[in-house]
């Protein structure tokens, strides 16, 4: 599916600007996009280096299993093939706390850490589990109590109150959440049907 | 209620910073070093994601700079002005998950237009608060430990931020009224 979304991107980007007789806009725009990209994986090396550093504490000093067992029994329903005692468990969790508190910086170095632990369980490397699904579907639905950006964007622009989005942005949060929970165990649910018959 | 979860927030990473070597110290961790030992991992995992993620952003450059999504855009229009949805929001409800610099810059510029506390204003922020860059996100976690095959990941992640898009309208709708 990736392969298709970007194919189709690049390609009706080049027929626009064919159609428009202005060809030299896909190679400016290939370039910044590149230049981009490189620009953001800069930016990440400092937030991967910090907070995979401090997760590191986190499980030597036994952090990560404490509140696996604590909150087991969400994960456990979330993700019923990784078993219960699997380090993934421990990363999976800060992931989602760090979700929660709008911390999006710290959240995705704890998300790579649980996706390679995912991927030590995984029979084929290059396909994605259904557990690793699970875990992408958390993190672009993205469960926020406080969307921090927001509320600073709002202030910025002279809100008179700069926070009274944050229940509606609750709400919607849940509901797309929740959407991608079910999506997320309907296709799993199809996807091992098909592999039975 | 909202004090406390703001001030939460705020204190969040203060907080954990100082708990977890606090903690790692009670129970004996050698702290720095485990530090030093863990941060190692950070460099090779984002020189991983790069070719990801220029491969990503290449595509999602072209296809906004020339013209091609608003074009697509334009398609959708007569629809929505069948179900009464606005259509200065939609760009932001396509671009939200294809680019999440491009979706922050749109919101800014519909508070900015529209005045921060306007109805669109409102479902602006709203939106952009409630999803994520769901092929940001596929890339980064995916890329970092080389997934080529998402399975039905991008389907989900697609529809959920559509969930999220109409969920965002109609509680927008139902707190603050047109």
């Amino acid at each position: 599916m990736v392969n298709y979304i970007w194919l189709f991107m690049i390609v009706s980007g080049v027929a626009a600007a064919a159609f428009q007789g202005e060809m030299d806009v896909v190679t400016q725009a290939a370039l910044k996009g590149a230049k981009d990209g490189v620009a953001v994986c800069m930016g990440l090396i400092s937030i991967l280096v910090f907070w995979l550093g401090m997760m590191r504490i986190a499980q030597d000093a036994g952090l990560l299993k404490a509140l696996a067992r604590l909150l087991s029994p969400v994960v456990r329903f979330l993700f019923p093939d990784v078993p219960r005692d699997h380090p993934a468990m421990g990363y999976i969790l800060s992931n989602m706390s760090a979700n929660l508190f709008g911390l999006g910086n710290a959240a995705t170095p704890m998300g790579i850490k649980a996706m390679e632990e995912l991927q030590k369980l995984n029979p084929d490397p290059k396909t994605a589990t259904p557990a690793m699904c699970t875990l992408l579907a958390l993190n672009t639905s993205s469960l926020t109590l406080i969307p921090t950006t927001m509320i600073g964007l709002r202030m910025e622009l002279g809100s008179a109150n700069p926070s009274a989005i944050i229940g509606t942005t609750i709400v919607a949060t849940f509901c797309s959440s929740l959407a991608a929970i079910c999506l997320d165990r309907w296709f799993r649910g199809r996807m091992a049907r098909r592999i039975q018959t | 209620m909202m004090q406390t979860i703001s001030f939460l927030s705020a204190i969040m990473i203060p907080a954990l910073l100082a708990f977890i070597p606090l903690y790692g110290l009670s129970r004996g961790v050698p702290v720095y070093e485990s530090f030093v030992e863990g941060a190692k991992d950070g460099f090779p995992t984002a020189i991983q994601i790069i070719p990801h993620l220029v491969g990503m952003m290449v595509a999602v450059s072209i296809f906004r700079e020339t013209g091609a999504l608003q074009f697509y855009l334009s398609l959708f229009k007569p629809v929505l002005t069948a179900i009464h949805f606005p259509e200065e929001v939609l760009p932001l409800g396509i671009l939200r998950p294809i680019s999440g610099a491009g979706a922050l810059a749109y919101a800014e510029n519909l508070m900015a237009t529209h005045g921060p506390d306007s109805f669109l204003g409102r479902l602006a922020a709203t939106m952009q608060g409630s999803t994520d860059t769901t092929l940001y996100v596929l890339t980064v976690y995916f890329g970092a430990v080389g997934i080529r095959r998402s399975l039905y990941a991008v389907k989900v992640g697609l529809m959920a931020d559509l969930a999220g898009v109409l969920a965002s309208w109609m509680v927008v709708m139902w707190v603050f009224g047109l």
